[in-house]
């Protein structure tokens, strides 16, 4: 080895990486730097999404006919059980029952497959976070998007469901737009921060299924909360209070958008609306500075 | 650091590592009993881990890379050649010590975006965006990659599934898609040695096509003579240490007395 004479000799590494202006290899990006990448990145993250729900189906037979015939399933077996079978209409009478739970079931999966895709976001896909130099939020939000677009599938067969039991479409069909939208930022804030967990704590992969029934039974998926709890000598703040959750309020606004019998005043917590954009806001914001503040850290195993 | 060679005119350092230091941390990897408890353990305490094993896969390297230089990185299996690359492009966060780049070193791999139940078509599309390119170059640069595979020679595969694909094939596309970019500091991973003879030949070419582009070229190989050709000077690594950095020739003597060769 020999040194050449240089006028850089006696200088340190870190010295000689200012004088020429060298970054820190794998350093953090401002949180505006690191919403502009990501903005640039908008065409990877849709893709990415579109290619993991077409290669989910691509074996099966009937490909991509499996999308709408998942939630058809779904909801066929929810009828046979509660509509056939059990008869049961919790006091709603069987129309809007029916409705009710199947729009219930599908709003909830939409979280509940959000969280449960965001925990192995990063973990799930240690190997591309280790090949490749992209902002990491990319993979949590590209997982939700996923499973928005499994939602909008859904959605067709909702919406035969509850034409099927007498709701017809009418203009308050036309919130369901802003009331997905504010369930996916949600969702999406949601994937962050599980994601930011799941990669230093993988085995939240195996917890998160009972903590999300857990959370599925509390927020009244099955049986309407105010119903429920009337009649029981309690403060009507714990019933606002459990329809406040977040799971709650998005499935209750969807429930009163397309379902008759759904009286907004019977049914509704107070507030509903503007509780359901701030969980939106809060969980978007905050699940999102949540997973940045870490963005450096992923992919160490 | 000393460097090998003087070139007065080329003398920018691009890449600058002081004192790496990585760690992988691997879960479940201790043996015994009481698994479950130590991963309660694990959740509920902070800190230092129990039931987690560490693998110090480079211990304190440090040098100084050059523009114009191609540095061919060697060393046996599990010397932490790989790690090391993965460490300067970023990718692995650094335990302790710290790497400067210049601009956006990149690692010449795209498999790990790939995937197997996709058409070739949709995953060149998939690995070129992944690489950070725009729709539009991957559009213009799309035949191009799909000529260079030669993945169509034999009838139009591109259109089938990536599985249906034998393994050449496949390897051949990765390379492909990952070739079609052109880099400030590139790093290649053992990529010589995908595909048949006459692949090896074209990729070679291109290899060299994109160190003339690049600022800086690291080369990972098992293969001395791919060394020699393209790389003027070399690092050495063992058990995670630098063993030995300089020009190429010196430094593969002392390997080949080392490995017996």
């Amino acid at each position: 080895m020999s040194a050449p004479p240089s006028p850089d000799d006696g200088l340190s590494p870190a010295e000689l990486a200012a004088k020429y202006g060298l970054a820190v290899s794998g350093a953090r990006p401002g949180l505006f730097e690191y919403v502009r990448q990501l903005w640039g990145r908008r065409h990877f993250i849709l893709a990415f999404s579109q290619a993991k729900l077409t290669a989910q189906y691509s074996q099966a037979k009937l490909g991509q006919l499996w999308q709408v015939a998942t939630p058809l399933l779904n909801a066929a077996v929810y009828f046979l059980i509660f509509g056939l079978i059990l008869q049961a209409d919790r006091g709603m009478g069987i129309k809007v029952y029916i409705p009710f739970l199947v729009t219930g079931v599908f709003v909830f999966t939409f979280t509940q497959s959000s969280v449960m895709a965001g925990v192995r976001a990063i973990s799930g896909n240690l190997g591309l976070v280790r090949a490749l130099h992209f902002p990491r939020a990319s993979l949590p939000i590209s997982f939700s998007l996923q499973q928005l677009q499994q939602l909008l599938f859904s959605m067709i067969v909702l919406f035969c469901v509850t034409i099927g039991f007498g709701s017809y479409p009418s203009l308050k069909w036309l919130a369901i737009v802003p009331i997905l939208a504010l369930q996916f930022l949600f969702n999406m804030g949601l994937a962050m921060i599980m994601a930011r967990l799941g990669s230093k704590t993988p085995d939240l992969a195996q917890l998160m299924p009972f903590v999300m029934r857990t959370w599925m039974y509390a927020s009244g998926v099955m049986f309407s909360i105010p119903l429920m709890l009337k009649g029981r000598d309690l403060p009507v703040w714990v019933t606002d209070v459990l329809q406040w959750n977040p799971a709650a309020i998005y499935m209750d606004l969807m429930r009163w958008a397309l379902i008759d019998g759904y009286e907004w005043d019977v049914n509704m917590p107070p507030y509903a609306w503007a509780v359901a954009v701030a969980w939106a806001v809060l969980v978007a914001v905050g699940g999102f500075v949540y997973f940045w503040k870490a963005e450096e850290r992923y992919g160490r195993g | 650091m000393a460097v090998a060679e003087q070139r007065a005119d080329t003398h920018i350092p691009t890449v600058i590592a002081d004192e790496l230091h990585i760690v992988y941390r691997v879960n479940g990897a201790k043996t015994g009993k009481g698994s479950a408890t130590s991963a309660l353990s694990r959740i509920v305490k902070r800190g230092e881990e129990r039931g987690v094993r560490k693998v110090h896969a480079v211990r304190g390297v440090s040098f100084v890379a050059y523009r114009g230089e191609a540095i061919g990185l060697i060393g046996s299996n599990g010397s932490g050649k790989s790690t090391l690359l993965r460490a300067i492009a970023g990718l692995l966060p650094a335990e302790k010590g710290k790497v400067y780049t210049d601009g956006q070193p990149s690692l010449l791999g795209v498999n790990a975006a790939l995937m197997n139940d996709l058409t070739g078509e949709r995953n060149v599309i998939l690995g070129g965006l992944a690489m950070g390119m725009s729709r539009e170059q991957i559009k213009s640069r799309y035949q191009e990659i799909v000529d260079f595979s030669g993945i169509n020679e034999k009838g139009d595969f591109i259109t089938l599934p990536m599985r249906t694909y034998s393994s050449g094939m496949a390897a051949r596309l990765r390379f492909s898609i990952a070739a079609a970019k052109d880099h400030d500091v590139l790093m290649i991973d053992e990529a010589l040695a995908t595909g048949d003879r006459k692949f090896q030949k074209r990729s070679e070419a291109r290899i060299r096509e994109l160190r003339k582009h690049a600022g800086t070229v690291f080369l990972v190989s098992h293969n001395n003579k791919s060394i020699r050709d393209t790389c003027d000077r070399v690092l050495w690594l063992e058990r995670g240490e630098l063993r030995m950095d300089g020009p190429t020739e010196e430094v593969l003597k002392e390997y080949e007395k080392f490995t017996g060769k």
